[in-house]
């Protein structure tokens, strides 16, 4: 990677960067679509976040879902972990606690591949600026 | 469709259960069951308002809703498409209804800005970081401003130090600023050491690049090339998303010489503690990254003037730090529009004990407790009574229901005799024993005594000693005051910030709780159950049959027969010699009878 050499170089970066995830996001086919981010601090981990993201990767190719996951850090639901945010193609993101295994095969049996919910959702309760 | 129906404790409360299964039922009857998919969720932090139901995808977002007004839900929104206005929020302001739970940002008490990528973006990876504006505020900066017009900034934006004492930040950097030379240092303090606080640990591991860049920000305002992280060596996770920010930052020319074109140099290192907490203390800390120990100094001078190698220095945390790039980007105005009137912004706290929801928070300052408690974290555990919250740490105190309606900022903490510290927030209910609590503070500030001063060496210890004379039944009044006088001449005469602040929860406790102190010395009683030497076992001698079981199993034969038979029984009943008694609670777990009681 070049070095950024000035401000207006890591705004026009800034750019390229936003719009290529808006690309992902506004793209036609709905299987690359979903995006699955999982809150791993060491709390999270240390509830089983690592060893459930690595189950839902193994269950999501059983299924042949393309789901793209990433690790987060904390999202404060301390009460819930571990905790995962789904979101799917045109809808707003959704967090779910206590995933766990059989969790994490309901919701992508249920929620990602027939849009049916499952208990466990989580309400977003702050702002972000 | 999804009916999502709260299920926070509070709205079960208020038949969340009921409006669910009405939910179902109707659905069921109109044969709407299979479109419309009714779920019980976790708590929307907004309990005052309960119970909540929100239909998807359009976010509605219905508040107070009682079971009978679910028909009226399901006939008018979910069949015709028309929303039930009556029972849309209100906003108390413009007394509007507002029905899109994307536009009533304000419902939610929180408003994450130091926390604003955790939980976001992937820490480790800088891209996500700058598609969301990481390191244009450094840009900014460099290219836009000059070193003081960013102290300026910083100053009028009226941030001010969150590891808890609270000193104005940008004040801070124009005094070290003042003190040019060739070889000065910005010093990241990461030695997070409250019992049960992890805000700065959190913010390291979701966001590292916030800190890298407003440690180069605060380099180039005062002066200085090198970066120093003081981290503790038990926060592995942390430590290792910190590097990655770093290496990455110096791969894309944010960090190393010639930053951004601009000819400012600066680069980042980490140092590691052992986890001692007075190295939270600047002048501790210092010391103990320059290989001694870490024990404090007088100041001043301070580290502004005489710091690392004894070059000037600035000491911020980590969350002061974490403010630091979007204060740049959305300007000092913006900043100071947010909390209360002299202290600005947020404040991000470690939500713990007795409560609902346990999380991490972040709250615009003069936020309330009770909004914090109640709302937020979604009332206390199992419907118990709240008996009081612990803020500040070892260096705080205990405030009660009467603190309730109190403002959340520094001055108001201090008042009410606790402090902000770094943000540790434990909520107590009834089964918490404050003279337990105080004693709990006190054994960490004496394990964590550096033992340079005697005061805090000496004098913390003979408070513990008092404290555990009065858990164990042989305080006297005396002992209270006693107490008081020792904390007066700790808080007057200790060397460092610990040692000065180390009674407080012992002062706090005392005039928040006095009547529990007093009920601990004069009738050698907990209320709470919490000090085990103050419980005395009782058998209930018309109850005990006599048989004898808890005889057998008590290991301390502390249990005998008695010459009283009581009607209806054929044995005698027992009785339990309190003089023998190790209070280990087996009797009880073995009587059958519920005979056995702890008084």
């Amino acid at each position: 990677m070049a070095k950024v050499k000035s401000l207006a170089e890591l705004k026009a970066m800034r750019e390229k960067l936003q719009s290529n995830i808006d690309l992902r996001e506004k793209s036609n086919d709905p299987d690359s679509l979903v995006q699955i981010k999982v809150a791993m601090a060491t709390c999270g981990i240390a509830a089983g976040a690592k060893q459930v993201m690595e189950h839902m990767m193994e269950k999501a190719d059983e299924l042949k879902l393309s789901i793209v996951f990433t690790q987060t850090g904390c999202m404060g639901y301390c009460h819930a972990e571990p905790t995962i945010e789904v979101k799917c193609p045109g809808k707003d993101p959704i967090v779910f606690g206590h995933v766990d295994n059989n969790r994490a095969d309901e919701i992508l049996t249920k929620y990602v591949m027939n849009n049916e919910m499952v208990e466990g959702v989580i309400p977003v309760n702050y702002e972000t600026i | 469709m999804h009916v999502l129906v709260c299920g926070g404790t509070g709205c079960q409360a208020s038949a969340s259960a009921q409006i669910i299964e009405n939910f179902q039922r109707i659905l069921a009857e109109k044969g709407l069951q299979n479109e419309v998919q009714v779920v019980r969720t976790g708590c929307f932090g907004f309990c005052e308002k309960g119970p909540i139901v929100k239909i998807m995808p359009d976010n509605t977002f219905y508040t107070q809703v009682k079971p009978e007004d679910v028909e009226k839900i399901i006939n008018e929104h979910i069949i015709k498409g028309r929303k039930v206005t009556d029972l849309l929020y209100l906003d108390p302001e413009n007394k509007e209804h507002v029905s899109d739970s994307k536009h009533m940002g304000f419902y939610r008490k929180q408003l994450r800005i130091a926390l604003r990528n955790c939980g976001f973006i992937n820490p480790e990876n800088i891209d996500e970081c700058i598609s969301r504006g990481g390191y244009e505020a450094l840009g900014k900066c460099l290219s836009e401003m000059t070193p003081q017009q960013v102290i300026d900034e910083v100053t009028k934006s009226g941030l001010r130090g969150r590891g808890g004492a609270g000193f104005p930040t940008g004040v801070k950097w124009g005094l070290c600023a003042k003190n040019k030379c060739d070889e000065m240092y910005v010093i990241c303090n990461a030695d997070e050491g409250d019992p049960g606080a992890f805000m700065d640990r959190s913010i390291m591991e979701g966001d590292p690049h916030s800190i890298v860049e407003a440690m180069a920000i605060c380099g180039y305002a005062i002066g200085a090339t090198h970066g120093l992280v003081y981290i503790r060596a038990e926060y592995p996770l942390a430590i290792h998303r910190l590097q990655v920010a770093i290496a990455q930052a110096r791969e894309y020319g944010l960090l190393g010489k010639d930053i951004l074109g601009s000819g400012f140099d600066f680069d980042i290192e980490l140092r590691y503690g052992a986890g001692a907490f007075v190295c939270g203390e600047e002048t501790a800390l210092i010391h103990s990254m320059e290989g001694m120990r870490g024990e404090p100094t007088l100041k001043p001078p301070f580290p502004a003037v005489h710091g690392y190698k004894g070059q000037p220095s600035n000491v911020n945390n980590v969350e002061t730090f974490a403010n630091v790039p979007i204060i740049i980007t959305k300007g000092a105005d913006w900043f100071a529009s947010i909390g209360s009137e002299k202290s600005k912004g947020t404040k991000v706290f470690a939500l713990a004990g007795q409560i609902n929801n346990v999380g991490l928070i972040e709250v615009p300052m003069g936020t309330t407790l009770r909004d914090i408690i109640y709302e937020i974290g979604g009332g206390i555990k199992g419907g118990r009574k709240f008996k009081a919250v612990q803020t500040g740490g070892p260096s705080g105190g205990c405030l009660t229901e009467k603190h309730l309606d109190t403002p959340i900022d520094y001055e108001s903490l201090a008042a009410a005799g606790s402090m902000m510290g770094s943000g540790g927030m434990v909520v107590m209910d009834d089964t918490s024993c404050m003279v337990a609590i105080a004693k709990f503070y006190l054994e960490f500030t004496c394990e964590e005594s550096c033992g340079k001063c005697s005061p805090c060496r000496i004098g913390n210890k003979r408070m513990l000693e008092i404290l555990t004379k009065i858990t164990e039944g042989r305080g006297t009044m005396d002992d209270l005051q006693e107490l008081r006088n020792l904390a007066a001449v700790i808080k007057d005469t200790a060397l460092c910030g610990l040692g000065q602040t180390s009674p407080n929860p012992v002062l706090s406790t005392l005039d928040n709780f006095w009547d529990e102190y007093v009920e601990h010395v004069v009738d050698k009683k907990c209320r709470a159950g919490v000090c085990k030497k103050l419980m005395r076992y009782e058998i209930d001698k018309e109850k005990c049959i006599g048989c004898g079981a808890c005889k057998k199993n008590c290991p301390a034969e502390a249990i005998s027969k008695t010459d009283y038979i009581a009607p209806g029984h054929k044995l005698p009943s027992m009785m339990i010699d309190p003089s023998k008694c190790i209070k280990c609670g087996a009797c009880i777990s073995t009587c059958k009878f519920g005979a056995i009681s702890v008084k």
